[in-house]
């Protein structure tokens, strides 16, 4: 996994590249809890993101939760459709209530 | 809509049985109108139907039935008097709920029809008992259709499947899931291979905070509804979480479950009630209203410290109707009985069970024939074994036979209805008494006897017993009784109709018979012979005709119809008494044991069933039987025929000739025979067109030598000695030999 960062003062951007799994949940919560607590708005591109499992959603979810708690925004954008996937069979499109596109690949 | 085809039939037949309830205790209630388990039966029967068809949405029924039940009420509270006049009611109320019910049932489509002119007419009938205005009555019948369709609770297939043929799963895991190797997707996707996953809703209230989460550990829960592939089993749905089984918690709502079941989950699992129970609700598994009524009713418990189950709950907080719960359980506790009870029968075709008959009857004669050759052979162990089979064979033939046996007590309990219509339709007071209806005949029998029967009950309704005024005149109870009977004689079944009425005139017969021009003269007859002349085409003797009977039709048919079954009908009376009219039947038509004679160089079988005892001749009885045709058995007077005689044969020389002792029918007479062969298991063979016409012989058999062997027609020949000899006796005027007069 590799987190591109592109930030300014109140937002980051942040494009995933490879998988979002157990093995890296450790690091994508430290990464994306700290990121959220420095800006006020986050967004997350999953064009990039290969494999996802359950773990990785739920560091996705404990993230869109806690920005709920501290009137922050995070929004997923660009899902791939690995992402897309988990995304639906989970039933968490009004969970994170973002727009999704289809996109391409 | 299989499953909702297979719910009307479980339906149909429940109803059946509700309604035969409701028949047999209204009529139990007319004979003793302060019966109050009797009106309770009644009231319940109604009630259920009214359930049951509320729960599959058949309207017209449930507005008709309301009233029925309405009135009930009122009867059971005693507020309306039960009079004769309002059984009726009921009684027709009942034909009517069968006939809707048939409508309803018969349809495919799922339409329901409007309540027809026949239901107005009752609803009103009844409204006069129940003092109201029909309208009123059909607009609250209609609000509380409303108010019972909304609960829909039930276990039964329903109307509104689309929404209730789902499961329901709920999984929680296991924190350690993760860990273990396990991805709650992968289970999922799996789900999806034998379903389709109609909706999910992810859980993830267990997460903690944002610190303390471990991203290793699993926090998610699932509630799925799902709709699976035919043929899925809970088994196959729990085999989808076999490898997490472990790991996590699994609970998995079957289709159509009761509402309860959800409500215990939502308290079961441990999320908020609320939140659970909107997904639920999302779901279309329950109602928002059940929801919200359930859960405050819960937290109320709560409060005031003591906590109730949940069924009672939902039948306490008034919104699902206390009836159409108990109505539903109790539907469920008739079909799972029913269930049970089915497991101990198996339908099956009747010609199915005809061919192995068929098929017996052939390894009989067969048997039959294997034994003859071992005999033969004098090879002994060959001998015994062949006895070993034969005494299988016996066995196998009595059990094959025994399949076709019914009560006669279904046939007989019809009746009960028969004789309250019929005898208020013509002003009288008759009960009827009804005596072994557990004896067994075979099921075509049955079936054939019920129309002969039904024209002899209603003969005795209508010309037996007389009007009341009539009989107190003659120093009788002012209720008539007809009874009918049944019993095992000899190889027969006998079936009596017996009423307490007029009984038959002889003389008015006889006047009748001679002006019909069906007799000539009266000198000769007996009682018997009078009687019987009932049966003769175009004879009745009731004065007045009626919508019953009298016309002229029936008894002959009657007779021609008994006839047909092998069966012989008398009749015995006795004026200002009553009379029995006796039908005897065989019990098989199959397959009988027989006993088998030689006269000349043919073999006879005379069914065991009517042999008394076998009697060998003596010199002196051969010489004076040679001028009459008695001779003195113990001091009795027996008629006998020789067979030689009868088929015109030639007797076979220097064998002393036995007599076989028949009875039938309370006669007896003897058959003189050359030689007795002994038992032989019988396969009836019926003969052809060109021997209809012989008289004496019944059928005819094949022998294990591949002779065919002529059955005797016992009542035929014994009534044949008898009449011979009833010449001569009635010449001798020796009445007391008279074998004619059986009681």
């Amino acid at each position: 996994m590799e987190l591109i960062k592109k930030s300014d003062a109140d937002k980051c951007q942040i494009t995933i590249h490879g998988d979002l799994t157990i093995y890296q949940a450790h690091e994508l919560k430290e990464e994306l809890l700290a990121e959220l607590e420095q800006h006020q708005t986050l967004e997350i591109n999953m064009s990039e993101v290969n494999e996802i499992d359950t773990a990785g959603i739920q560091v996705l979810m404990l993230t869109k939760l806690e920005s709920s708690r501290t009137g922050k925004r995070l929004r997923l954008i660009a899902h791939s459709r690995y992402v897309l996937e988990v995304v639906e069979l989970f039933n968490l499109t009004d969970f994170f209530d973002d727009p999704i596109i289809v996109s391409s690949n | 809509m299989e499953d909702m085809a297979l719910a009307k039939i479980s339906f149909r037949n429940e109803c059946n049985e509700l309604l035969q309830d409701m028949e047999a205790s209204l009529l139990q209630l007319e004979n003793d109108l302060d019966n109050e388990d009797a009106i309770n039966a009644v009231f319940r029967a109604a009630h259920t139907i009214k359930g049951t068809a509320g729960i599959f949405g058949f309207d017209d029924i449930v507005e008709f039935t309301h009233v029925v039940e309405s009135t009930l009420d009122q009867v059971r509270n005693g507020r309306l008097k039960i009079t004769s006049n309002l059984i009726a009611v009921l009684l027709s109320s009942g034909d009517q709920m069968n006939d809707l019910i048939d409508i309803v049932t018969a349809s495919d489509d799922e339409s329901f029809i409007c309540i027809d002119q026949k239901s107005q007419d009752l609803i009103a009938k009844l409204n006069v008992f129940l003092g109201k205005d029909p309208e009123i009555l059909v607009s609250e019948t209609k609000q509380q259709i409303e108010e019972i369709r909304v609960p829909e609770i039930t276990d039964m297939p329903n109307a509104d499947i689309s929404t209730k043929d789902n499961w329901h799963i709920s999984v929680r895991f296991d924190k350690e899931v993760l860990r273990h190797g396990m991805d709650p997707i992968s289970f999922l996707r799996y789900l999806k291979k034998i379903g389709e996953m109609l909706s999910i809703s992810t859980i993830h209230d267990s997460f903690p905070d944002s610190k303390t989460m471990d991203p290793e550990c699993c926090y998610l829960g699932f509630e799925v509804t799902f709709h699976a592939n035919p043929d899925i089993k809970k088994e196959d749905i729990e085999e989808v979480f076999e490898f997490v089984k472990d790991d996590c918690s699994l609970k998995i709502i079957p289709p159509n479950s009761h509402i309860s079941k959800y409500i215990e989950l939502i308290f079961d699992l441990p999320e908020e009630e609320m939140k659970l129970g909107e997904i639920l609700v999302a779901s279309e598994v329950i109602t928002r209203k059940e929801l919200n009524d359930a859960l405050q009713a819960q937290r109320q418990e709560e409060v005031s410290g003591f906590i109730k189950p949940l069924g009672e709950i939902l039948i306490e907080d008034g919104t699902t109707d206390k009836s159409v719960v108990k109505a539903a359980i109790k539907k469920q506790d008739v079909v799972r009985k029913k269930q049970a009870a089915e497991k101990h029968f198996i339908r099956v075709d009747a010609t199915k069970l005809d061919n192995l008959i068929n098929l017996v009857g052939e390894l009989v004669i067969a048997n039959a024939g294997s034994y003859l050759i071992a005999q033969k052979s004098n090879h002994e162990p060959l001998i015994e074994a062949n006895l070993t089979t034969s005494r299988l064979v016996e066995e196998i033939r009595d059990n094959a036979l025994n399949l076709r046996m019914v009560q006669i007590g279904e046939t007989f309990n019809r009746f009960h209805r028969v004789v309250r219509d019929v005898s208020k339709d013509i002003g009288k007071d008759i009960k009827l008494s009804i005596t072994g209806a557990d004896t067994e005949l075979d099921k075509t029998v049955v079936e054939k006897i019920a129309d002969p029967l039904m024209h002899l009950v209603r003969n005795a309704l209508d010309h037996g017993i007389e009007k009341p005024a009539e009989r107190l005149e003659q120093r009788k109870s002012e209720f008539g009784t007809v009874s009918l009977n049944a019993y095992h004689e000899s190889g027969s079944i006998v079936i009596e109709v017996i009423d307490d009425g007029r009984g038959l005139d002889k003389n008015k017969i006889l006047e009748k018979a001679m002006s019909k021009g069906l007799l000539h003269n009266n000198h000769s007859l007996t009682e018997q012979e009078i009687f019987r002349l009932i049966f003769e085409p175009g004879f009745s003797t009731a004065a007045e005709v009626t919508n019953l009977s009298g016309r002229g039709v029936g008894m002959d048919v009657v007779k021609k119809n008994i006839e047909a079954l092998r069966g012989i009908v008398d009749i015995e009376s006795t004026l200002a008494e009553g009379s029995t009219i006796r039908i005897r039947l065989p019990l098989t038509l199959a397959i009988i044991d027989g006993f088998l004679v030689n006269v000349g160089n043919a073999s006879y079988v005379i069914p065991l069933d009517m042999v008394v005892e076998c009697v060998e001749l003596t010199d002196e009885q051969i010489d004076s039987s040679q001028t009459h045709d008695y001779i003195s058995l113990r001091g009795e007077v027996l008629p006998f025929i020789r067979l030689t005689d009868m088929f015109n044969v030639t007797h076979k020389a220097k064998i002393r000739e036995s007599i076989v002792v028949v009875q039938y029918a309370g006669q007896k007479a003897g058959l003189v025979v050359d030689e007795l062969l002994g038992e032989f298991q019988t396969v009836i063979k019926p003969l052809g067109d060109l021997f209809q016409q012989v008289r004496g012989i019944s059928g005819a058999t094949i022998l294990g030598s591949g002779e065919v062997a002529v059955i005797l027609d016992v009542p035929e020949l014994v009534n044949q000695a008898v009449n011979i000899e009833a010449h001569h006796i009635h010449n001798l005027s020796i009445q007391k030999f008279n074998p004619l007069i059986v009681h």
